[in-house]
């Protein structure tokens, strides 16, 4: 699955695709991989906020429970209730259906802290 | 799923009227409340044949070190000793209660006092307790008795060093005494980093109580350079915490005192051969040196004074792990850090590491952690041509770690298909996706205990696998196929539990 280049992301493998002065918030193809099966997720819910590069959230897999990172600060406007019901999303489509919240972003510079497509998958790459 | 392997309930074995066992009637109706009493009650009824078969044929489907190999990497699968359980019958421990007083208990406690004499010798260190009642609680127990010692000296040090390759205890253990935990990570070579040990430790300054680290490490390897790095640890005012779980490679061949550990719990289920799990008793004894003897948690068996005094020319010079009986007592150390649970641990594993150590003596140690680390060599050289090596140059001391990472990259066979494989060749999996450093772990554990027909089975086993991983993976990715249910399917167990039927 190629990377897709309209977002950015973050050195902890998650994605943030802004939409106006929203975001979307997700995890990578490389972590829903990593990670395996997931199971069950813990999300910050809609009113709380969240700031860049602070925990968030977990996220368990059938291997271990693994802690969340937004890649950017703001108030939580919606966090995806699908997963309740099917965490499965998040491996199936991690870019799309399996997101995990939306927010309100407040820093714009904070994108700049970000990874472009080309620039994380080089990471990954590095990675070994 | 294959049906017909699978041992029906009782339930489903029962049928109306039948009967086990037929009872007298009783006599005399008790005096229960009409209200209370119920017509129905749905009890199984079976014939006693049946019940007996069914049980047996449970047992049957048992996996365990008393049927087959268990090459669990970390856990230390090795023979539980018969000898063990018969000394442990006996009636004079069997039938001890915890509630005697000491003075009717001089056995059990020379018992105790041995034990913990000889723990303290085999790691170089001066005291034990054999309190805690697991390694985990022992691990809890270790970082109480730092923390107890370092407010007694006047330091608050909030943080706790752990390599990134440490059993999830270490770090857990740690945030539960109420640390903060900070990682480091191994050299390629998997020895600690002394360059990122140095900055971490800067980094956090004095507020570093402690590091944890496994010795050997969870690589399977004996980091070189550890007397470094409790150097470098004792330098900024912290202690060395010793996580025993790998104490099975050196045992008898050097002492994790000499090598600058201030504190070490110990697994008697691992390197002493006790039963392992099943939610059954455990022990977790710790040591210590000098400076953290007081902290140690209540109770602690010692040599009462006036006794040792009394006894003195009786013990006409024998080894003096064996002092003389009737002077031993239960105390609370000065500045303890208290209870861990009733009474005086698990006595009964502690009785059997006890028997097992003098079973085998300095010499049968020394022998055992030979014979493990020379499996695990021999298990290594004869796989490392089929499975990618964590670390190739390195002889390693009493596991093999290998990875899956060539499997995957050829046909997309993971650690977890393999596991599930050599379940078909009759073996339990080894340890797999830990240490978590290691992409697709598998980390092999033989213990001294199997001969080396065994071992050699188990290889010719592994080898089979990785041939099918080249000629039919699907074989591999679907296994397995000879158990009596097939691949679970653990995600849907995990997101839709069904935990009653």
């Amino acid at each position: 699955m190629p990377t897709p280049d309209d977002r950015r992301y973050s050195k902890e493998h998650e994605w943030l695709k802004a939409d106006g002065d929203e975001g979307s918030i997700g995890i990578t193809e490389y972590a829903q991989e990593q990670l395996g099966d997931i199971v069950y997720v813990d999300l910050p819910e809609a009113g709380s906020s969240v700031a860049q590069f602070e925990k968030m959230g977990e996220i368990e897999s059938v291997k271990a429970v693994s802690e969340l990172f937004s890649p950017a600060g703001g108030e939580v406007t919606a966090s995806n209730a699908a997963l309740v019901e099917k965490p499965e999303l998040v491996n199936t489509d991690p870019y799309g259906e399996g997101w995990l919240i939306r927010i309100k972003t407040g820093d714009t510079a904070e994108a700049d802290k970000l990874m472009s497509a080309a620039d994380y998958d080089a990471f990954v790459q590095g990675l070994g | 799923m294959n049906d017909n392997r699978l041992e029906p309930t009782l339930h489903e074995l029962s049928r109306p009227g039948r009967v086990a066992v037929t009872m007298p009637a009783p006599s005399r109706r008790a005096n229960i409340p009409p209200e209370l009493l119920r017509d129905e009650l749905r009890l199984p009824e079976i014939s006693q044949l049946d019940v007996v078969r069914h049980y047996t044929r449970l047992s049957q489907l048992n996996y365990s070190i008393d049927t087959q190999m268990y090459p669990l990497g970390s856990c230390t699968m090795k023979l539980n000793p018969k000898v063990n359980d018969a000394i442990t019958a006996m009636p004079g421990f069997a039938d001890a209660h915890p509630m005697q007083t000491a003075d009717q208990s001089q056995g059990s406690l020379a018992v105790m006092h041995g034990l913990q004499r000889i723990l303290a010798e085999i790691t170089g260190m001066d005291d034990a307790s054999l309190a805690p009642l697991a390694g985990a609680q022992g691990e809890l127990a270790g970082v109480l008795v730092i923390k107890a010692y370092l407010e007694s000296i006047g330091e608050k040090r909030t943080t706790i060093v752990v390599p990134d390759s440490a059993h999830g205890t270490n770090p857990a253990t740690a945030a539960m005494a109420g640390f903060n935990v900070v990682a480091v990570q191994p050299q390629p070579d998997g020895d600690m980093d002394l360059e990122h040990l140095r900055e971490a430790l800067e980094e956090h300054g004095p507020t570093v109580a402690a590091l944890m680290i496994t010795q050997p490490s969870t690589l399977g390897l004996f980091d070189r350079n550890i007397v470094q790095v409790a150097k470098v640890v004792h330098g900024h005012g912290a202690l060395m915490y010793g996580d025993g779980a790998n104490l099975n490679a050196i045992t008898g061949q050097v002492k994790p005192g000499d090598l600058g550990f201030d504190v070490m719990h110990i697994n008697l289920h691992k390197t002493f051969s006790q039963p392992h799990g099943g939610g059954g008793p455990g022990a977790g004894p710790i040591v210590v040196k000098e400076h953290l003897v007081p902290f140690l948690p209540s109770p602690h068996v010692v040599l009462d004074a006036g006794g040792s005094t009394l006894e003195a020319g009786s013990n006409r010079g024998s080894s003096n792990l064996h002092p003389p009986a009737s002077s031993f007592a239960l105390v609370d150390p000065p500045f303890s850090i208290g209870r861990l649970g009733a009474f005086h641990g698990n006595f009964a594993v502690l009785l059997r590491a006890y028997a097992y150590i003098s079973s085998l003596g300095g010499e049968g140690l020394r022998a055992m952690s030979e014979a493990a680390v020379l499996n695990a060599n021999y298990i290594r050289a004869r796989l490392r041509d089929a499975y990618y090596l964590a670390h190739e140059e390195r002889t390693c001391m009493h596991e093999a770690l290998f990875s899956a990472k060539k499997q995957k990259a050829q046909a997309g066979v993971k650690a977890l298909d393999i596991a599930k494989r050599l379940i078909d060749y009759g073996y339990h999996p080894p340890t797999m996706y830990f240490p978590l450093v290691v992409d697709e772990a598998l980390l092999i554990e033989p213990t001294e205990s199997e001969s080396k027909e065994t071992v050699d089975a188990f290889c010719d086993a592994m080898l089979a696998i990785a041939r099918e991983v080249e000629t039919d993976p699907e074989l591999v990715r679907t296994a397995p196929h000879t158990a009596p249910l097939g691949r679970l399917d653990e995600a849907t167990a995990a997101r839709k539990p069904k935990l009653r039927w």
